[in-house]
């Protein structure tokens, strides 16, 4: 039987992304709080997904950004390598560009200003809220925290509620308390 | 039906692409045009207008590419490594038989008879079109018959 050897198959893997014929590259990090489905475009991170169902996540990735979707571990390197120093307390934020142009304007503004939240430091729905111009959206935030593409890069773990409790998240509460332990946010 | 994901489309079809490309080109001249093949089929498939017919899509890049191979070796003068090998199934036998003959009909007749595509398919595999394909088809039948009966 000729097989094909995971050899050959990494090396088409690595020239459909050097070659830019994809829309959206993705794999599979392991990460102190479980396996990150990491997805990439050419202009930069485009999901993170917990506990992801791969074949649905895929599905869900050719909707959003064309159907030439590949496993392929190279455009993903800089990713993990990033969220392993994040990981291990050496790296306080992200590098990484991120491509969240398919969001809706308010998104994209909610997003910004929570990307400026510092490493350890947390912020209710409410300030998020009113960082964006819209004080009285605390709820919407709230949403869009939970729809957070890139968790973990664009810090919605730093988001809680107006009592100090931790609400959600979209990962599971155990996440959003070992992400803010590990940055000390947490005693 | 709607395209699936290349993720999808290649991890249904790398397997029988990259056998059949061994039994065409032995397994080392295979590695080469099994990339070539999956970089073909990726650039082209946001243009494909549906989801039928993929498998013979794969089918029809594959054996434009061995093609183009056979013939870059036998101008090189070169002769690939042919894995012999039990149990063949019946293509595979078609293919051994047809294997005398000039490369396009060799290819049309494997095409057509072992995979079972049809020849709107086998012109686009050719760079040519139904016709030539058929023409192609039947004059490797031919052949393969006076050869028979010689």
């Amino acid at each position: 039987m000729n097989a094909l050897s995971p050899e050959l198959d990494r090396k088409f893997r690595d020239a459909a992304a050097r070659d830019h014929l994809l829309d959206v590259a993705y794999d599979l990090v392991d990460t102190p709080v479980g396996e990150l489905l990491v997805a990439a475009t050419d202009h930069g991170l485009c999901r993170i997904v917990y506990d992801a169902s791969a074949e649905e996540e895929v599905e869900r990735l050719a909707r959003a950004f064309g159907v030439r979707v590949l496993r392929s571990a190279k455009p993903i390197d800089g990713a993990r390598r990033e969220l392993d120093e994040y990981f291990e307390g050496k790296r306080r934020g992200f590098d990484l560009p991120v491509d969240v142009a398919m969001l809706a304007d308010f998104n994209r503004r909610v997003l910004r200003e929570l990307a400026r939240v510092p490493y350890g430091h947390v912020v209710t729905y409410g300030e998020l809220a009113a960082r964006a111009a819209r004080p009285r959206a605390a709820r919407a935030v709230g949403t869009i925290m939970n729809r957070n593409p890139l968790p973990i890069v664009l810090p919605c773990h730093r988001v809680i509620g107006a009592n100090g409790k931790l609400v959600g998240y979209g990962g599971g509460l155990e996440r959003k308390e070992a992400l803010l332990r590990l940055e000390g946010a947490l005693l | 039906m709607a395209l699936p994901p290349f993720e999808c489309f290649y991890e249904d079809h790398r397997d029988e692409i990259y056998a059949f490309l061994v039994r065409r080109l032995g397994s080392q001249r295979a590695e080469d045009a099994f990339q070539e093949t999956f970089l073909k089929a990726l650039r082209a498939y946001p243009s494909l207008r549906h989801a039928e017919h993929l498998r013979a899509w794969a089918y029809t890049i594959a054996s434009r590419v061995a093609i183009d191979e056979h013939r870059r070796l036998s101008a090189d003068g070169e002769l690939p490594e042919l894995p012999v090998q039990d149990g063949r199934p019946a293509f595979a036998e078609l293919e051994h038989l047809a294997e005398s003959l000039p490369p396009t009909e060799r290819a049309a007749v494997v095409l057509r008879y072992g995979y079972d595509l049809d020849y709107a398919d086998i012109g686009a595999a050719l760079g040519s079109n139904a016709t030539a394909a058929r023409q192609a088809a039947s004059a490797g039948i031919r052949r393969l018959r006076r050869k028979e009966t010689q």
